[in-house]
């Protein structure tokens, strides 16, 4: 490396840790939004040497669909022990309970869009102005218009059309009661990005995004997991094979890939040759071409 | 190409991260530069081009619409639009890209200005057919306006006028000589044809007389470490880190980003406002001790003494002090519908400090298409640029923008609903 410069990971490792400062500087309840995935696992590590030596000033916060993969929920308490961090769950098992969400029917039934209300109340009970979150411009072009410091409404919304301008390294997370923000450090990291500095900095990760055998059935051109509550259709058959995660999301709407990658050096080959984007395995996306747009506009993560 | 050889690691974080903004509209061809950049550095993914391909044919196009890619928001596919500033990605072995995706119209100067303040380098696309615009001068303009270092002039459309040589020297001819009145630094010249691919990524068969180097080589060989001001060190304090555990019971330190210069473990350091001076005992990145930081990293500072320091401090050498006043002149672009108050009061934003301040008064406002000035017009708004004293309640350390772009650079928020209403360099 030439001398003063920063290669362009350590250079998007200081704006995140920037970010992150700044969320801790300028808010009063922050919460970080912990999926158990990859890029919400990197938000952990950027915000452990963002305030080091000191603890992470703020909770983690799960919205547990109830569908998860058992090794997120493992992987999860135990990071959450080592860290000696706070986790606060919120359960969308709770809010159809409650009555304030109904349980989608039928073969594509998901609780990913549940959890938008889950979230928001969460958000709420705690009083939280603002939830940081790992959203990536890359993944999805609503995305690539998200602000590292997006405004929500009293209802939490996200007005796509009225964004704040954003300028330099200065941000502006000022809003009235009951407002509150989204803050997305990673915001300019790519999938590439995530897997590299995962095996520069060693990171530990879920076993899910190793290759493993797994009950699954293919439905339209995507491979899923066969859990319990998952509902197939007559013609659609199980088998075992090698799969691995790409993302990790809840169990009704995360494909899985076919795969024999057993270690970080095998990933990172694999998604260079990849020609399919990561969130092209995502069920919740294909809905509609403003799939995303339209749930982030409600709240969602 | 990716699949056919072994994806290297060591490479990949070997790379260095250029931004760049393109700033112009679907006419000069700009969606199909940024597509053709992407596509032959392999950065479109098949679901991509298959939802191109299927949203294209939905809206009666027989041709792939590559702008599609970019354009994110239901409206703006809608309207055939681009509403906001779109962030692209893309590498090359050498490189990192960030593309800062701007529309050109005359009504979106802040979406411009936007993603003009953190790029690198500037892509300036004109059409070789008709040469150099109000809109060339306009994206020109605010490319030196906030000091982007570098500016590539693509001559594009080439194809269309033949290849030849002399439309392409008479525009650089023009562009010189309208660049000669701006503060722009670097300019190059490259001769393309989006469309066809010459000189993108491929040097093109069809002008043998250009003997410089595509657009891809420029952008991957632009010298960027300059781009920072390693000269005045400059820290401004963001948060202070005081671990309530027992091992590190007298741990203070200093977290921030470093805004300019170096800062070396033992080196004499000034603490402003106070005026207190130390010297730096520490540089910690997590568990790593540094010999010194720069520019852009984010590190935590511990000084030798015990001084009282809080955010919106700034770090700097003795010998070496920024500018500190309330009175300051800005070049302001106003980024709200509702029209700037002379006279009005507005929150301000500057590196990690908050104040207030009042507008005092508007100098003179500038045509971004002629670069004239207007000196008897003192209504602002928005898309306008101006130059305007302020007046701040306390005392900011500042440098102008054209030695800083992080120490020169404020905001002016809406106090009654929060919103960034103005953007300013300061002069």
């Amino acid at each position: 490396m030439k001398k003063y410069n920063l290669n362009h990971l350590r250079e998007l490792e200081a704006e995140s840790i920037y970010v992150l400062r700044e969320v801790a500087a300028q808010f009063e309840r922050p919460a970080l939004l912990f999926s158990g995935g990859k890029d919400s696992i990197i938000l952990v590590h950027l915000s452990v040497k963002a305030f080091w030596p000191a603890k992470i000033p703020f909770p983690l916060v799960h919205i547990d669909t109830g569908h998860n993969f058992e090794e997120t929920i493992i992987f999860r308490d135990e990071l959450c022990r080592k860290l000696g961090a706070q986790l606060i769950v919120g359960s969308v098992q709770e809010s159809i309970d409650e009555g304030k969400v109904v349980e989608e029917n039928g073969y594509n039934a998901s609780r990913n869009l549940l959890q938008t209300t889950t979230l928001l109340d969460t958000i709420e009970r705690h009083k939280f102005d603002v939830a940081i979150g790992g959203g990536r411009r890359d993944e999805e072009k609503a995305r690539a218009k998200e602000r590292f410091f997006s405004h929500r409404d009293e209802f939490g919304q996200w007005d796509p059309k009225n964004q704040r301008p954003e300028l330099w390294n200065i941000f502006n997370g000022r809003k009235n009661m009951g407002e509150h923000f989204r803050v997305f450090p990673i915001s300019n990291w790519t999938e590439m990005d995530v897997w590299q500095y995962i095996y520069m900095e060693n990171i530990d990760i879920p076993s899910l995004y190793y290759t493993h055998e797994r009950d699954v059935f293919l439905r339209d051109g995507v491979w899923l997991y066969d859990a319990p509550f998952m509902t197939k259709k007559p013609d659609e058959k199980v088998e075992r094979i090698k799969v691995r995660c790409r993302t990790i999301g809840d169990i009704s709407c995360t494909g899985l890939t076919i795969s024999m990658a057993d270690s970080l050096e095998d990933i990172i080959q694999e998604i260079a040759a990849t020609r399919i984007t990561e969130r092209g395995g995502r069920a919740d996306d294909m809905r509609s071409e403003a799939a995303m747009e339209d749930r982030k506009k409600e709240g969602y993560f | 190409m990716m699949e056919e050889k072994e994806f290297s690691s060591k490479a990949y974080l070997d790379m260095e991260l250029l931004r760049f903004t393109t700033a112009g509209s679907v006419d000069d061809g700009k969606s199909t530069l940024i597509g053709r950049l992407l596509y032959d550095s392999k950065s479109i993914f098949e679901d991509q081009l298959e939802a191109v391909k299927k949203a294209s044919i939905k809206k009666g196009n027989e041709a792939m619409d590559l702008s599609l890619l970019t354009d994110g928001l239901r409206a703006e596919r809608e309207q055939g639009i681009t509403i906001d500033v779109a962030y692209r990605y893309f590498a090359t072995p050498k490189r990192k890209f960030i593309i800062a995706d701007t529309p050109g119209h005359v009504q979106y100067t802040r979406n411009m200005v936007t993603g003009a303040s953190t790029a690198n380098a500037a892509i300036i696309l004109i059409d070789a057919r008709n040469g150099i615009t109000e809109q060339s001068h306009r994206h020109t303009f605010i490319a030196s306006l906030l000091q982007i270092p570098h500016i590539v002039v693509c001559v594009n459309k080439m194809d269309l006028v033949n290849y030849e040589e002399e439309s392409y020297e008479k525009i650089k001819a023009d562009f010189q000589a309208f660049a000669a009145k701006l503060a722009v630094k670097d300019v190059r010249f490259v001769p393309i044809s989006a469309l066809k691919g010459d000189n993108v990524v491929k040097k093109s068969t069809n002008m043998s007389w250009y003997e410089g180097g595509t657009l891809m080589y420029i952008l991957e060989n632009i010298h960027i470490s300059s781009d920072h001001n390693h000269i005045d060190a400059r820290f401004p304090v963001q948060y202070v880190i005081r671990p309530q555990r027992d091992e590190y019971h007298d741990f203070r330190g200093y977290a921030g980003r470093v805004a300019g210069g170096t800062f070396k473990v033992g080196d004499k350091v000034m603490v402003l406002p106070s005026g207190f001076t130390t010297t730096i005992k520490s540089i910690i990145n997590h568990t790593k001790e540094l010999e010194e930081a720069f520019p852009p990293m984010s590190v935590t500072i511990t000084l030798e003494d015990d001084i009282d320091i809080s955010r919106g401090d700034m770090i700097v050498k003795e010998n070496n002090i920024p500018r500190i006043g309330q009175d300051i002149d800005i070049m302001m672009c106003w980024m709200s519908e509702k029209p700037m108050r002379l006279n009005g009061k507005y929150a301000l934003k500057h590196t990690t400090a908050d104040a207030r301040c009042l507008i005092k008064d508007v100098k003179y406002k500038v045509d971004v298409n002629t670069l004239g000035k207007i000196l008897d017009d003192k209504n602002i708004g928005l898309n306008e640029i101006a130059r305007i004293s302020l007046r701040t309640t306390k005392p900011l350390f500042y440098d102008s923008y054209r030695q800083n772009r992080k120490t020169g650079a404020v905001i002016l928020i809406d106090e009654a609903d929060n919103t960034t209403v103005g953007v300013g360099m300061i002069i």
